[in-house]
């Protein structure tokens, strides 16, 4: 299946959870910001929202600015 | 003497708002919020780069401070609110600059879109501080709709040009029963300084840090700069003549 994220069309091969899937992306987890269809995913939930195909996650992290 | 700003329930000791952009590196933050004294700092929120995976700048940013995100890159009303809550989700508390701009030559904030944005996140229980041109109308109207305080720009972002506003913020800080924030232009700490006389309430600023040849000294002078400016307006600045007044008594001469 496919997944959009960050705009990118994603291969997802194998099912997995959202909690999987940003660990397979060699992520810190601890600071970033999930968004999964324009709804924004907390912490707690990551482990059991299994990605389906089409699905549109948008990672997001703080970045310097004034 | 306790002279404090108070935003949103918080008791400020500095009036120096800071960012976080354009530094050579995000490990000089530290220094550069210590130097300046300043307990209020900006980010921003953006997609990840998977191609280039770098830190995050919260690592860096000393624990006690107030986050202050921004809401950069959005273009309207609608972006704005969606990254307002964003930021809220990823434990940054409740604090937003509004800021929506879709002019990039001059980097000008769209009114309308902010005063939106502000009813909508005040509503929600945010403490909004919005990024404006230092229009009288929008800062009124900005008022009515909940916001904690206005951050009307001096000059266009990143420009360093310093207070070429300085007619309109008068009136803002006359007019406005909110602190009014300068933010934006400002170059140098003379500038800063000059913004403090006047009245504002405080002053944020980036460029003029991070672009300085050694941003850890810059940012101690800006914190002096402010800090003076604050004292020179609670004295009450001196009134300006046309025409000499000696400050020494002109009785008494050793002449006839």
């Amino acid at each position: 299946m496919e997944v959009v994220l960050n705009g990118v069309v994603t291969d997802v091969d194998q099912e997995m959870n959202l909690w999987e899937f940003l660990l397979s992306k060699e992520l810190n987890l601890e600071t970033i910001i999930v968004e999964h269809n324009e709804v924004i995913v907390k912490k707690q939930e990551w482990k059991t929202m299994i990605l389906q195909d089409k699905d549109r996650l948008e990672v997001l992290k703080f970045v310097g600015g004034g | 003497m306790t002279d404090q700003l108070v935003i949103g329930g918080r008791s400020l000791q500095s009036r120096l708002f800071i960012g976080t952009g354009k530094y050579s590196a995000d490990t000089l933050i530290p220094e550069i919020v210590k130097k300046s004294g300043s307990e209020v700092i900006t980010v921003a929120l953006r997609r990840i780069d998977f191609n280039s995976p770098t830190g995050n700048v919260m690592d860096h940013i000393p624990s006690g401070m107030q986050l202050l995100p921004n809401t950069s890159g959005a273009r309207n009303a609608q972006e704005a609110i969606r990254i307002a809550r964003l930021a809220k989700a990823a434990g940054c508390g409740n604090w937003i600059k509004i800021e929506v701009i879709s002019d990039n030559k001059y980097l000008l904030p769209d009114g309308y879109e902010t005063i939106r944005a502000t009813e909508v996140l005040a509503g929600e229980g945010f403490i909004v501080l919005p990024y404006i041109s230092p229009d009288l109308m929008v800062a009124k109207q900005l008022v009515e709709v909940g916001a904690a305080a206005v951050m009307p720009l001096g000059a266009p972002i990143g420009s360093n040009r310093g207070l070429k506003t300085k007619e309109l913020l008068k009136i803002l800080i006359e007019e406005i029963p909110l602190p009014v924030i300068v933010d934006a232009g400002i170059g140098k700490p003379s500038d800063a300084c000059e913004a403090m006389e006047m009245g504002a309430a405080a002053c944020l600023l980036n460029t003029a840090i991070a672009s300085a040849l050694q941003p850890e000294l810059m940012a101690e002078s800006f914190g002096m700069a402010v800090a003076a400016g604050r004292k020179a307006y609670l004295a009450g600045l001196g009134r300006t003549e046309k025409y000499a007044s000696s400050s020494s008594p002109l009785t008494g001469f050793l002449h006839n």
